[in-house]
């Protein structure tokens, strides 16, 4: 959990301007539940400079899905968007045909299922060669022989063989990393991971991780890295902003994340995790559950029913972000909660 | 697995013989009565002296060399009788089995890649459809088509193959009606199931353009379940072309067949069944290789439920 | 383990949940439920009700069209086809019924026993079922036909045989499910037998599948019946039966007067989709049934 720069490539510590790759702005979806539209995402804004990794935390229902899906424009049919997204500039939504295509390539996405996102009567040599073959007309031997490079990378030697076989014969483990490769293989500028370990066990889950990140500074990429796990995006990612009910609460230096957060969910969220270290005497878990955005009021600070922070003022109007010690958070009170907002661990 | 239904279709096939009321001679003249140089010959060919398994195992062995026995009624050898009618039914079912595929396969898909207006009529009409039972379809068929209509004969065989095709149109469309019905929903179904997976979402997130994405992973895979329902239905086209035969007065095996039932030419009823349950399996095993070519995780022979 | 485990589900009376899972199919079941009532009533009271004598012929009234109380005309024989149609409801609707009961009963028993004992047994009457499978309904009654002679019996016996493979596989399914359910340990356990557990909590608790699968069961045993039927292999003339009166009224068609064998057809078209209809409504219940 250092902030340290890696030598392999640069990435900022703090938040500086300059021309972001990825320019989320105001980002609000509506979609059909029920057939009412409900929002699942609420102004989300966040920028992502080059070649920085990027963590988006929260709890089933808070839309860090929903907002990777957003970027990548894969939303369910019938969803009505609002904000901006912009990728190196050029607003994503105005794309279309074969403009939309080439922006996919270039934003590539890793799914939490590879099982089930890999179809089952194509061999992995098809997967893996598609979009090369597809898109770049890149002729069958070529793509072939990249894809068996890369799966090298990803740390799976007989590639070739790999590559005749079809998913029911791989582990999930061995899937998604030729879903890593595979998404890898397009030259993608942005990598959108949405949770993609966290269908594997324990083990693979680490070399997973391990390789996905040091692809990720080896090839300078961009990263947006979707997870429920807290520490887990501390661990890879320079920035990580906090979701909940569909909305940003916090971004923040994914080191100082943890020991010194700016909204209490945060706070919260951090606490809960049983820490192997300590002796507690009980988990500390938040009272009540996760809301997502169309059970959120629309006039308070959603989090405010579970809060222990809670005061008459967050129950006005919903905060907006507040620009506190380098970060951002969504609460009305950050200023004077800074600092007393790590629980006490023996409490 | 299909063999042993083979095996044992066939046993029960002959042991209808011993079924029937009163003793095997009986039942072979249809309680006609015959002169003692017949029965003679009969107990010969039949074996009947020996016990029950040789005589199966002769009239097995018979049939595997072709030779299926003689019709009482006609005189002639049961497999010249099939030979000559086995081609109107064959037409029959073919034509029919195309029209399933092709109508019911097509209107199926178009009807699971486009929701809207086209989709709900074809949903409407295939609900309809499917039940209606084939004999029923031709009464409508040659009454619409045939008499109001003049478009189309409404009996019998035509002389040559074009004049077939003028024949068979009506008759193929009865016995296709309700299965093309059947596949279509189930086409539909399967496609737009088949359009709401994951790894359908992987492809599109990759760019891959949407027709690439409809050919070879909707329809691809959409493909296993549709086969096999195709599969099957065709299958049971078998019998049903029976009903439809006589309905136009079609000279096929499915008429011939119940021609000799209500004569009790049983020799005849015997070989004729052979043939058909042997399509029957025939075609089931088709399907089962089939399945297991389009789904790499499915071994031979274990067709999944 | 305190409290009773629950073994069969039977909320108030019989009739009261028969009416509830009724309703529960919407207004196509319940129109569905309509037309098949109509055709049970004409089935069991159709000798009386017929206002015509629908047997003896009076070929000088042959193909009259509609005219005063004869709504429906005359048939090929001058007899009212209104009356025939009424009348021949109880052939047309018996001889499914028949198929039904024989293959739900034997069905049903191979099925649970199958899944009862599991091993061998199980793999003995699954193979066996399997076997049936190469024989299409139609044919095995024309085989019975032309071994015992045409007439409904053979054709009923002959189709119950048929439809038992698909019967057993459904069922076996859902007794396999049942039967691993938690109750049916504690039944064990307390001594009942198995025998015993079967009827009278496995069979009853997986009777909403039972009742669904036999509606829908009946529609196709109506068209095969009938169309056995229309081939001269079920019922014999001059008995009246709908699948009957299509093929003696056939002839009619291409000199001009198809209204008795369009009428015919009419009444198995509405009886069938109602059935299909109300089984699929049904169908849809049992998956759904809280457990």
């Amino acid at each position: 959990m250092s902030d340290q720069a890696p030598a392999a490539a640069v990435t900022p510590a703090e938040a500086t301007p300059g021309t972001p790759l990825l320019d989320v702005d105001g980002l609000t979806v509506r979609l059909p539940i029920e057939g009412i539209h409900r929002p699942v995402l609420r102004d989300v804004s966040f920028s992502l400079r080059q070649g920085e990794a990027f963590g988006l935390v929260g709890e089933s229902g808070s839309g860090k899905s929903m907002t990777a899906r957003a970027i990548d424009r894969l939303l369910p049919a019938g969803a009505q968007v609002k904000g901006s997204i912009r990728f190196d500039g050029n607003d994503v939504s105005a794309l279309t045909g074969a403009g939309l295509r080439q922006y996919r390539g270039q934003a590539a996405m890793i799914f939490q299922d590879p099982r089930a996102h890999t179809n089952p009567v194509r061999r992995i040599g098809d997967f893996m060669t598609e979009a090369l073959r597809t898109n770049l007309s890149v002729p069958a031997g070529q793509a072939r022989a990249r894809a068996v490079d890369m799966l090298t990378q990803v740390g799976i030697d007989d590639g070739e063989r790999r590559l005749q076989q079809y998913p029911h014969q791989l582990s999930g483990g061995m899937l998604q990393r030729v879903m890593i490769a595979a998404a890898l293989l397009t030259k993608p500028r942005l990598l959108l991971a949405d949770e993609p370990t966290t269908a594997l066990d324990v083990t693979t889950q680490a070399e997973v991780m391990a390789i996905l990140d040091g692809l990720r500074r080896e090839f300078g990429l961009t990263m947006l890295f979707i997870t429920h796990d807290l520490e887990l995006a501390a661990a890879i990612c320079d920035r990580t902003a906090v979701m909940y009910a569909g909305q940003i609460v916090e971004i923040r230096r994914s080191s100082l994340l943890h020991d010194d957060p700016l909204h209490p969910y945060t706070a919260a969220l951090a606490a809960a995790r049983p820490d192997i270290a300590q002796t507690a005497h009980r988990l500390r878990a938040i009272p009540g559950r996760p809301l997502s955005a169309f059970e959120a009021p629309l006039d308070e600070c959603a989090f405010a029913p579970r809060c222990p922070h809670a005061q008459d003022a967050c129950l006005t109007a919903v905060p907006g972000l507040t620009e506190t010690g380098g970060g951002l958070s969504r609460c009305v009170r950050t200023h004077e909660l800074r600092g007393k907002l790590q629980v006490a661990s023996d409490a | 697995m299909l063999v042993a239904s083979l095996l044992v279709a066939s046993f029960v096939i002959f042991g209808a013989l011993y079924l029937a009321p009163g003793n095997p001679i009986s039942a072979l003249s249809g309680g006609r009565s015959l002169p003692a140089s017949s029965v003679a010959v009969l107990e010969a060919r039949y074996h009947l002296n020996e016990p029950f398994l040789a005589q199966y195992w002769y009239w097995l062995d018979n049939v595997l060399h072709g030779n299926l026995g003689i019709s009482i009624v006609l005189r002639e050898n049961v497999s010249t009788l099939i030979a000559s009618r086995i081609w109107t039914t064959a037409g029959l079912v073919l034509y029919a089995a195309l029209i399933i595929v092709a109508l019911g396969i097509g209107l199926g898909i178009l009807s699971g890649l486009r929701p809207g207006a086209f989709d709900t009529s074809t949903l409407v009409t295939t609900a309809v459809s499917a039940a209606i039972p084939a004999f029923v379809a031709a009464i409508v068929l040659i009454l619409v088509f045939a008499v109001k209509l003049g478009w189309f004969p409404a009996l019998g065989n035509g002389t040559d193959f074009l004049s077939n095709v003028r024949h068979f149109t009506l008759p193929a469309i009865a016995l296709a009606i309700s299965s093309l019905a059947i596949v279509a929903r189930v086409t539909r179904a399967s496609v737009r199931e088949e359009g709401q997976r994951e790894h359908v979402q992987t492809a599109v997130s990759r760019g891959i353009p949407s027709r690439q994405l409809i050919r070879r992973h909707v329809l691809r895979n959409a493909a296993i379940p549709i086969t096999t329902v195709a599969g099957i239905t065709i299958a049971s086209l078998i019998a049903v072309a029976a009903v439809v035969e006589v309905a136009f007065s079609l000279n096929g095996l499915g008429a011939y067949l119940v021609a000799s039932a209500q004569s009790k030419d049983l020799a005849v009823v015997q070989g004729i069944s052979l043939v058909l349950v042997t399509a029957f399996v025939v075609i089931n095993l088709i399907v089962d290789v089939l399945y297991a070519v389009l789904d790499p995780r499915v071994a031979l022979g274990s067709r999944a439920q | 383990m305190t409290a009773a485990v629950p073994v069969t589900v039977r909320s108030t009376t019989r009739g009261a949940r028969a009416v509830g899972m009724l309703r529960a199919t919407g207004p196509a079941g319940i129109a569905s439920a309509i037309i098949i009532a109509v055709a049970i009533f004409m089935a069991i009271f159709g000798t009386w009700l017929a206002p015509f004598d629908p047997i003896t012929p009076n070929l000088s009234l042959a193909w009259v069209g509609p005219t005063g109380a004869h709504l429906l005309g005359y048939d090929f024989e001058g007899r009212d086809v209104l009356s025939r149609l009424i009348v021949g409801a109880r052939t047309s609707m018996l001889g499914p019924l028949a198929v039904v009961l024989g293959s739900m009963i034997a069905g049903a028993l191979l099925a649970v026993a199958a899944a009862w004992r599991g091993g061998t047994l199980d793999a003995f009457i699954s193979s066996g079922l399997d076997v049936l499978f190469a024989f299409p309904g139609i044919l095995l009654a024309v085989l019975a036909a032309a071994v015992f002679g045409a007439g409904l019996t053979a054709a009923a016996i002959a189709l119950s045989i048929a439809y038992m493979p698909y019967v057993a596989r459904v069922l076996r399914g859902a007794a396999l499910k049942e039967r691993s359910q938690p109750y049916v340990a504690a039944l064990e356990v307390q001594g009942a037998s198995g025998p015993s557990i079967c009827l009278r909590h496995l069979i009853p608790n997986i009777m909403p599948l039972i009742v669904a699968q036999a509606t829908i069961l009946f529609g196709y045993a109506m068209v095969d019946l009938a169309a056995i039927s229309f081939l001269g292999l079920g019922v014999q003339p001059p008995e009246p039966n709908w699948g009957v009166m299509i093929s003696e009224n056939q002839v009619g068609i291409p000199q001009g007067y198809p209204l008795p064998a369009l009428a015919a057809c009419v009444c198995i078209v509405a009886v069938v989709i109602a059935f299909n209809v109300l089984g699929e409504r049904l169908f849809e219940q049992a998956q759904a049934a809280p457990r």
